[in-house]
């Protein structure tokens, strides 16, 4: 399990919270960009979590894919 | 290829069974191939062998970054059914089935194959009209699959618990009857084995780390950890890989690798007589004929390439398991493991030519691929062989995402995904 640090709650564990897809979504290109199409990496990820059952609040982070370990900071806001 | 019989079983046991050789070669890859696979799993190996066979196509290399059946195919619970919703799916899995039927015979190589009965539990009042609905739904496409009552359900699978004290508890079940297992290591051999004597190059050991392409946009060449090989056709069966490699040709997809896992208990006595499953309490289970039960967890909430996944994940399943089989409270576990599945947005898979010429793809399976070795890679090699998609699997491009013609089985398939 995961151990996912919300930005306003600290640490806290996976079954907290719900993934909510990846971080930035291109919005200037056709529909099928934006709905279907995914860069799905090996490594770097740059991700949103919402911290479901705790403050309820949407963040950014980047995770590797491979390790599963948070990677640190910066994060463009989605 | 030294032909398996009874009559050779006989004759290498007298020998000391010193006389069995290598069931395929282990070539240096050529420079140049009539067509090249990527990814040497079941569909990959699968692919090569109906290229070889029944498309006479026999310069082709299968390229495989670890070894033979290493990935999703060594790593699934080994269930074979069906009993989708759609057409489109119906035709596409039972064409699979239908050669599960004759593929020991066909490959002259015992994959286990076993119909012992496929039984999807039904625990809710929703549950069972949509299990109902996939029934007629499957009838009408010459699908079988029948409603079952829960003493006909117990009778079918004695260790079901069907007290109605439970909190989810069983209503009914859907059975298909045709559904089964095969052994999954046998699977990738016997399809190895079987395209090697066509000719096959089979070739471990060799990651694939580019794909070229010439003036026109047609692919050329892919270069490799074992150098160059130059080809005009490219058939990629990566499964959660297929992103990255599609990615060296410039293609983006609509896929996201999630890891899914699976665990298997001690080996018992033959207890369990057939495969159960149930999406409400997502509780899969059958028992291998090694005697250990095989246990399917879910997916991860996140993608992932990492080859593990939670333990939350296979706890869940663990509850379901223990409420709707009593009896199995005090096995054991004894291992489990995680594969990285490719889940298209629709939950059905992608069989297709691409945008680049010489460039064809068969991903997208998500959880359930290897019920589909034997049918995606006949129609994957129909696919590569005409330069056009086979009617079965005509409905499964990547352009559907943007023609908006999905094939939904995301909110109808028969399992939760």
């Amino acid at each position: 399990m995961l151990l996912i640090h919300c930005p306003w709650c600290g640490p806290r564990a996976e079954i907290e919270f719900s993934y909510a897809g990846p971080a930035q979504l291109r919005r200037d290109g056709a529909l099928e960009d934006l709905l279907y199409l995914r860069d799905n990496p090996k490594g770097r990820h740059e991700e949103r979590w919402r911290h479901a059952h705790g403050c309820g609040q949407f963040f950014a982070t980047a995770r590797d894919t491979v390790s599963d370990f948070f990677l640190p900071p910066p994060v463009a806001k989605p | 290829m030294q032909r398996f019989s009874a009559w050779t079983l006989l004759r290498e046991a007298f020998g000391g069974h010193r006389g069995w050789r290598p069931q395929w070669r282990a070539p240096e890859p050529k420079p140049a191939y009539d067509a090249v696979i990527i990814g040497g799993g079941g569909h990959g190996l699968a692919t090569a062998y109906y290229l070889a066979s029944e498309h006479g196509l026999r310069n082709i290399a299968v390229l495989e970054r670890g070894w033979l059946g290493g990935g999703n195919t060594g790593r699934n619970t080994t269930i074979i059914r069906s009993n989708y919703l759609f057409d489109e799916s119906a035709a596409l899995y039972d064409h699979s089935v239908k050669l599960w039927e004759g593929l020991s015979q066909a490959l002259n190589y015992n994959v286990m194959f076993s119909q012992r009965g496929v039984m999807l539990l039904a625990h809710t009042l929703h549950d069972v009209h949509s299990a109902k609905r996939h029934i007629h739904a499957n009838r009408l496409n010459g699908v079988d699959n029948e409603w079952l009552t829960p003493a006909q359900a117990k009778a079918f699978c004695p260790p079901l618990n069907i007290a109605a004290n439970m909190r989810y508890p069983v209503l009914g079940a859907a059975l298909q009857r045709r559904g089964g297992v095969a052994r999954h290591d046998a699977v990738a051999w016997g399809f190895a084995r079987a395209a090697d004597a066509l000719g096959v190059d089979i070739i471990q050991n060799c990651a694939v780390t580019a794909i070229r392409r010439d003036a026109s946009g047609a692919v050329s060449a892919v270069e490799t950890t074992r150098g160059d090989i130059r080809t005009r056709k490219i058939g990629v069966a990566a499964a959660g890989h297929t992103s990255l490699v599609m990615a060296m040709a410039g293609v983006r997809m609509p896929l996201e690798s999630y890891p899914l896992q699976a665990l298997v208990s001690e080996p018992v006595k033959p207890v369990f007589p057939c495969v159960v499953m149930s999406n409400t309490v997502h509780a899969y289970i059958s028992q291998s004929d090694k005697g250990e039960l095989v246990i399917g967890a879910g997916t991860d909430a996140y993608p992932s390439y990492s080859q593990r996944g939670g333990l939350q994940v296979n706890m869940h399943t663990l509850d379901a398991i223990c409420e709707l089989f009593p009896a199995f409270r005090r096995l054991r576990m004894l291992r489990n493991w995680g594969g990285i599945v490719d889940v298209t947005p629709d939950r059905s898979p992608i069989i297709a030519r691409t945008a680049v010429p010489g460039l064809y793809v068969n991903c997208g399976w998500g959880t359930g691929g290897f019920k589909a070795t034997p049918g995606a890679a006949h129609l994957f090699a129909w696919t590569m062989a005409q330069d056009a998609p086979h009617p079965i699997n005509a409905p499964f491009t990547i352009e559907r995402f943007r023609d908006g013609r999905l094939i939904d089985e995301n909110a109808a398939a028969a399992v939760v995904h």
